[in-house]
């Protein structure tokens, strides 16, 4: 399979490798994918007080295609909202890397990452309000 | 030796220095033995005689090349020339035996026993022939990819024309115990076919030992040229087949068309020099396989051998790196050429169905690389891999969630994954 020179630069250099601290207040992980289908990415989100990602870690088991498509979405969530970047979709994704369509699921999988930590974040944080 | 040998040569040694990837995927394909391409070129230009043509002497001696190079192939295997037909390659041998013995028996018997670990184009010829009525039974394997001889003696009946067992497999290299399995056939009235493709010149065969009635061979995974191979048919007692191919009645009518002296030749000599080179050669291999495993094992934990190492074809590893994707390992480890049984890297997007046919959950089974070591592999090249190797895999590791969870203790089995 011939990738593009973006998917081999973020595959060769993926940004924000690494994880935060799951129990972290301003932290939300979103885990998908499975390992028997042949990806799964963990995308975690830091979340400044006035709601802006302010930065992104993630870790992904997965082909060339599935670690650009995570690696690029930690760089395209940061600076935005949460409803921001819960409307980044996978065709950008896609478009961006010039995934083959058979490589078209690694960018659906980078989409859902973003919703999934988006939802753990505000389900986190509007329980501690329920406490409070 | 011309200078065209010298360079092609030192490109297979070397192919590093080049600044192309080592090649490590010999199952897949080999190069052309220099020796094979030398003896092969004549045959392409000034001796360009049809070898059946019976009036000339472009004629002649176009089929004393021809019959030569069938001697050299029987002799490999223990077969009589005359019982060698050459043919466009394994899958063409593989459907000409299990097609042909099937409709020429088709009165008398109807039942068809093969693996579930054989190569497409058997399991392909077999799905045709039981979309035609044939009835076929696909034994499974054990852990260690080899077939259990009692399950074989269960399903082989009366009605059993004809089992096809692969000598060795093209992806994990173990070796079916064919001796057992021909006397275990013979013994049953059923007819033995064996795609060895994978075996020829890796493992010693010998037809009349092994109980072997029909046997598939290939020309481009013994080094010589791509394009032609070679079915074995028995003799006595004579094996007979319904031919795929009509036409002018060639190969005692079992395959029609006009020979190419030139890739007769080529399967004849590398057939001839994988003989008189496969002890050292194995010999060689094995300590090279050996290093590549131990120098991988000794640096990187959770790394799994598939597929049994004992009876195995000396070239052949196939290792599954937990944690890490093949398709991205094979990505990280650029300056290797091997392949892997991830999902990622076939058109189906279905990991290895031989993988998982030795019971390797679909996890193990997208982790998998197989390195494939020739004729042309050095010491160095295994060095570099193993170095190569250990690098992409510790870096896919720090990057792999699955990873993670396993260094924290966490059961990756034990999450609910959601498939998608």
């Amino acid at each position: 399979m011939a990738y593009s020179d973006k998917v081999i630069d973020h595959y060769e250099h993926p940004r924000n490798v690494g994880a935060f601290g799951k129990e972290e207040h301003n932290v939300g992980t979103g885990l998908v994918g499975a390992p028997a289908c042949g990806d799964v990415m963990k995308l975690q989100i830091k979340v400044s007080p006035e709601g802006i990602i302010e930065d992104a870690k993630f870790k992904t088991f997965g082909c060339g295609s599935a670690i650009a498509s995570s690696s690029l979405v930690t760089e395209w969530v940061k600076g935005k909202t949460l409803d921001e970047a819960s409307k980044i979709k996978n065709t950008e994704i896609a478009h961006e890397l010039a995934l083959p369509p058979v490589k078209i699921h690694c960018s659906v999988l980078a989409e859902d990452a973003i919703k999934a930590a988006v939802a753990d974040y505000r389900k986190k944080n509007a329980t501690d309000e329920a406490a409070e | 030796m011309t200078d065209m040998t010298v360079v092609t040569m030192s490109k297979g040694v070397t192919g590093r220095n080049s600044g192309e990837p080592i090649y490590l995927d010999y199952q897949a394909t080999t190069p052309c033995d220099p020796r094979v391409v030398e003896k092969m070129l004549p045959w392409f230009t000034e001796k360009f005689g049809n070898p059946h043509s019976r009036n000339h002497r472009y004629g002649w001696e176009a089929e004393e090349a021809v019959e030569q190079a069938r001697e050299q192939v029987a002799a490999i295997i223990g077969a009589d020339s005359k019982e060698i037909i050459f043919t466009s390659g394994a899958t063409e041998s593989n459907n000409l035996a299990l097609k042909g013995v099937a409709h020429f028996y088709k009165d008398k018997r109807n039942h068809i026993v093969t693996v579930v670990t054989e190569h497409k184009c058997v399991l392909d010829t077999c799905r045709h022939l039981e979309q035609e009525g044939f009835r076929v039974t696909y034994l499974p394997v054990k852990t260690d990819g080899l077939i259990d001889l009692a399950a074989l003696e269960e399903v082989v009946d009366d009605k059993t024309v004809i089992v096809s067992v692969m000598g060795a497999n093209n992806e994990i290299g173990v070796v079916q115990p064919l001796a057992e399995i021909g006397a275990l056939c013979r013994r049953k009235g059923a007819f033995f076919h064996t795609d060895c493709a994978q075996a020829v010149g890796k493992i010693p065969l010998d037809v009349n030992a092994m109980n072997i009635d029909l046997m598939s061979i290939s020309g481009h995974k013994i080094y010589g040229p791509k394009g032609v191979g070679a079915l074995y048919v028995r003799r006595r007692p004579r094996v007979r087949l319904v031919p795929l191919i009509n036409g002018g009645g060639q190969e005692r009518g079992m395959r029609s068309g006009t020979l190419s002296t030139p890739l007769c030749v080529g399967i004849g000599e590398a057939c001839a020099i994988a003989q008189a080179e496969m002890a050292a050669e194995t010999e060689r291999l094995g300590r090279l396989r050996d290093r590549l495993l131990a120098g991988i094992q000794a640096r990187l934990p959770e790394v799994y051998l598939n597929g049994d190492l004992e009876h195995r074809i000396p070239g052949n590893l196939n290792l599954s790196f937990a944690f890490v994707e093949g398709e991205g390992l094979m990505m990280g480890v650029k300056d290797l050429a091997v392949s892997s049984g991830s999902a990622c890297t076939s058109a189906s997007l279905e990991p290895s169905y031989v993988l998982r046919a030795l019971g390797l959950d679909a996890e193990m089974a997208h982790t998998s690389l197989r390195f494939g070591l020739g004729r042309f592999t050095t010491e160095a090249e295994i060095d570099y891999a193993i170095d190569h190797v250990v690098e992409a895999v510790n870096h896919l590791r720090e990057m792999s969630p699955l990873w993670e969870m396993h260094m924290d203790g966490i059961d990756t089995k034990s999450i609910k994954w959601a498939d998608h």
